[in-house]
């Protein structure tokens, strides 16, 4: 029976679990099977990662032939892109936009580390009577529309003149409203022994001292997850950031990326798509260098992309 | 108030024999006042940054407000005005509705499709994994909206490929017929995460019942129906119920491929995009917080028809049905 199961395909559907046994090293069908599924699969890969490739064929054409043209290889560099990129727009230069971009994204990611830890260890590891309904409460918030919020958040930030500066990007996060990742670190805790906060109390640990020396450390690969994908998702946010930042001079890379469209000379192509692959890179980096992280923590959270 | 808890002795030596005894000391633990020490910053941001607007949105939605003078109230009369006497409304709602009803199935599609492919043992899987998954992550930014606009504009990229074929679009952007399909296609593009949170669920299928499936002689086509759809479903409903709510609220692919105008004839105005013309180039805040609370009201109601009918379509396995 073995043999004919083997003498099959590998089963379309299911993980490859065929016995080893039965396996013949270098079957001729086996390896063209094997040849043909990693084809398809690097033929589907090149289909969709050809925008990405595109942006980055662009960035170092010439203007001229930015649009039309079909081929990836442009006839010459054109290096004075990124030097045109690099100058800025509306007189400010392109460090400022990346300066204030990185402020919101580290302001956020240190919110959201401190808030959402404190919060998800009450509700994963302390008693009290609101628990349940309160944890119900932040399940629910991660469905609602920040559109249902935002006009009255716009009022008080107006009212305390804060709307322009950072505050109103940066303070929500500080108020552990993100509950998608509440949700994540209260998954992750209650994943974790409990007879370590156990011992810890009897060693005369309070909760205090049980989050900072036994939960925390062990939290902290929900803490990188976290610290990832709110540095990338903030670094990508263009709406609140739109109705929030109205002076040239606090805009993000998105808000000055968004000038160049207004811009409507062609001139202007070559700079912005040089400043589109500058505005990627951070996130290029993140994604290189954790990238484990991040398809694992939306395996295990489904967070969104 | 901590240091006085830090430096009290334990509440008893811990003797052999004694993790029997239910006494273990909990106490501590039960203090409601150190929970809510934990929980201020999110105490302080449910009430004054999610309840308290929340609440006041909906007061607002029944007002007349401009962000300067004082709310005028006007009752339902921003509610009645949206359906009976406002045209961009409408088309703003059947262009998010048509936006979220072909995007979302197909993106869900492509990513069942790919992750069945990928679920194999084989050398290179999880360079894939990660490969598909990055448009997830560059494609909610400006930079890829700004490669979009550019790729699908007249005599742009896919004009000249199409035109090689004798169809000279004249850019899709510029055509009310096909615009919103260049933000659909943007969308199915970033597939990966739902991807990814497929594969993840494909791997906790036990083998065994494709095992058994084999014995019984099932075909791929059966196999996939009786055993892996089911078995995959819970994880649908979840990937389905997030994609849908993302796809309402969905903003910047918009604003930029159309400029801010949901252009042409309306045909990529989405409804957040005519929300926010109208709450902040417009100022009409009370007219805005009522279209919010009409897509709250929707994306409720929407999810609550998927979770009421899920007892239909979806299996939980260990349940009995």
């Amino acid at each position: 029976m073995t043999t004919l199961q083997d003498g099959r395909s590998s089963r379309p559907h299911g993980p490859d679990v065929r016995p080893t046994s039965g396996r013949r090293p270098g079957a001729p069908a086996a390896r063209l099977r094997q040849i043909g599924w990693h084809a398809l699969i690097i033929g589907t890969l090149a289909l969709l990662l050809y925008p990405v490739v595109w942006l980055l064929a662009t960035s170092i054409k010439p203007t001229d032939e930015i649009l039309s043209s079909l081929s990836l290889l442009p006839s010459r560099l054109a290096p004075e892109n990124y030097t045109a990129a690099l100058d800025g727009i509306a007189g400010i230069g392109v460090w400022q936009f990346f300066g204030n971009s990185m402020i919101v994204a580290v302001g956020s990611v240190i919110g959201n580390l401190v808030s959402c830890a404190l919060a998800a260890y009450a509700f994963a590891r302390l008693r009290f009577r609101l628990r349940g309904p309160l944890f119900a409460f932040t399940l629910l918030t991660i469905m609602l529309p920040y559109h249902v919020v935002l006009i009255p958040q716009y009022t008080i930030f107006q009212k305390l003149d804060l709307v322009g500066t950072f505050v109103p990007l940066i303070l929500p996060k500080l108020l552990a409203t993100d509950a998608f990742f509440v949700f994540l670190m209260v998954q992750f805790i209650r994943g974790l022994p409990r007879e370590l906060d156990d011992a810890a109390e009897i060693d005369g640990c309070g909760p205090v001292l049980t989050f900072r020396y036994v939960i925390l450390p062990l939290l902290k690969p929900a803490l990188v997850t976290t610290a990832i994908f709110t540095f990338i998702w903030t670094w990508n946010d263009f709406f609140s950031q739109l109705v929030y930042l109205n002076d040239p001079e606090s805009y993000t890379v998105p808000l000055a990326l968004r000038l160049f469209i207004d811009q409507t000379s062609e001139s202007a192509f070559g700079p912005m798509f040089a400043m589109s692959v500058l505005s990627i890179v951070p996130v290029m980096l993140f994604f290189l260098a954790f990238q484990r992280y991040l398809v694992e923590g939306i395996a295990t959270s489904g967070l969104k992309g | 108030m901590t240091t006085g808890t830090l430096h009290r002795p334990p509440p008893r030596p811990a003797t052999p024999g004694d993790g029997a005894t239910p006494a273990r000391p909990r106490n501590r633990r039960n203090q409601p006042g150190i929970a809510y020490l934990f929980l201020s910053p999110w105490v302080c941001g449910a009430l004054l940054l999610t309840v308290g607007p929340m609440l006041a949105s909906l007061y607002l939605s029944f007002t007349d407000y401009d962000l300067f003078t004082s709310p005028e109230w006007v009752g339902l009369e921003n509610y009645k005005r949206l359906f009976t006497d406002d045209a961009r409304f409408l088309a703003s709602a059947k262009v998010t509705a048509a936006y979220v009803l072909i995007s979302v199935p197909l993106k869900l599609a492509a990513a069942l499709t790919v992750a069945l492919l990928l679920n194999r043992n084989r050398r290179g899987q999880g360079f894939y994994r990660s490969a598909f998954y990055a448009p997830s992550l560059l494609g909610t930014g400006v930079a890829i909206a700004l490669v979009w606009r550019a790729m699908f504009t007249d005599s742009g990229v896919v004009d000249s490929a199409t035109g090689v074929f004798g169809w000279d679009t004249g850019g899709w952007i510029n055509e009310p017929d096909y615009a919103l399909y260049v933000l659909i296609i943007l969308a199915i593009w970033q597939f990966g995460a739902p991807m990814v949170i497929f594969l993840a669920g494909l791997k906790q299928i036990p083998t065994e019942l494709y095992d058994a499936a084999a014995v019984d002689g099932s075909g791929r086509w059966r196999t996939f129906r009786s055993v892996t759809l089911p078995m995959l479903s819970p994880i649908i409903l979840f990937n389905l119920v997030l994609e849908t709510i993302h796809a309402f609220q969905a903003f910047t692919p918009a604003f930029i491929v159309s400029g801010g105008r949901g252009g042409p004839s309306n045909s990529t105005l989405f409804y957040t995009l005519y929300l926010y013309e109208r709450g902040f180039s417009q100022f009409r805040m009370g007219y805005a917080s009522a279209m919010a609370w009409l897509l709250l009201l929707v994306i409720a109601i929407i999810t609550a028809v998927f979770f009421g009918t899920s007892r239909r379509w979806v299996f939980y396995s260990g349940e009995d049905r």
